[in-house]
């Protein structure tokens, strides 16, 4: 046997991970910030691909993380451009000054 | 093996909650970056080398840099960042937090997982067994993902513009 962790605990790795990333985005008010948290949820469902992957063996689920990785990198290049845009407008970066759309 | 993979997961759980924790961005960021460094370890012990070192080139290489380009570029202070959340929203955010993460595990748990015989263990996850894949079943997303490249880049392009 090559591997003695079982596929189960990257998924509970996963579930962590990914809820980690989440009480970041509910937690912080900086920009950046949830948008990293954002990223590290996006990196936990990766790694539940890739255990899968290895669970089923079948190579598709690394063929989805390569996917998902790409659309992540066109994510931050757009989401950091409008982090700019905003910044430039307001000079802040907390998501609660962003509040023109309010009632 | 099950020492190695509890080290790395314990640098990779406590460097993610530093990632939320910290006050300063640039500290979140390279403890983001420290993250990415050992998913890419949990990628290479799951036979997948070659999404290792993807991982590695363009998370931790590519879209790290460009974040810590944009904080530096911001020019953030120390006292704009923190978590600066009101208590019960914080207390409450743990909580649904532990709610889920205590839902996927019990999940996990209740579920039947258990390894596939891998028969040539030294090829799955080789850029070659890849390659079949990616450019023969999944070749339309595969395009379709250098479309979406363009898209992205030139509406980053547009965006940050200084003038329309």
């Amino acid at each position: 046997m090559l591997n003695y962790v079982p596929v189960g605990a990257y998924l509970v790795m996963s579930a962590v991970l990914f809820t980690v990333g989440m009480v970041g985005v509910l937690i912080r008010r900086n920009a950046l910030i949830i948008f990293m948290s954002v990223e590290l949820m996006l990196n936990a469902a990766n790694l539940s691909f890739v255990a899968f992957a290895r669970m089923l063996g079948q190579i598709d689920g690394q063929i989805f993380v390569f996917f998902g990785m790409s659309v992540a990198a066109a994510e931050v290049a757009v989401g950091l451009a409008i982090v700019i845009a905003l910044f430039r407008n307001k000079q802040t970066t907390d998501v609660a000054d962003i509040n023109i759309l309010k009632w | 093996m099950i020492v190695i993979w509890l080290l790395i997961a314990f640098v990779a759980l406590t460097s993610a909650l530093l990632v939320i924790v910290l006050d300063n961005p640039v500290h979140s960021a390279l403890s983001l970056v420290v993250t990415l460094l050992s998913v890419a370890c949990f990628y290479a012990m799951l036979l997948a080398p070659f999404v290792a070192i993807v991982q590695v080139v363009i998370y931790a290489g590519a879209i790290m840099v460009l974040f810590l380009f944009v904080i530096m570029l911001l020019n953030l202070h120390r006292e704009e960042g923190g978590v600066r959340a009101k208590p019960w929203v914080r207390y409450l955010a743990i909580l649904f937090g532990l709610l889920t993460a205590g839902s996927l595990c019990i999940a996990v748990v209740n579920s039947t997982v258990h390894d596939a015989k891998i028969a040539n263990v030294y090829q799955f996850g080789s850029p070659q067994q890849i390659g079949f894949s990616l450019f023969r079943v999944y070749l339309l997303p595969f395009e379709i993902t250098s479309l979406l490249l363009t898209v992205a880049l030139v509406g980053a392009i547009l965006l940050a513009r200084r003038k329309f």
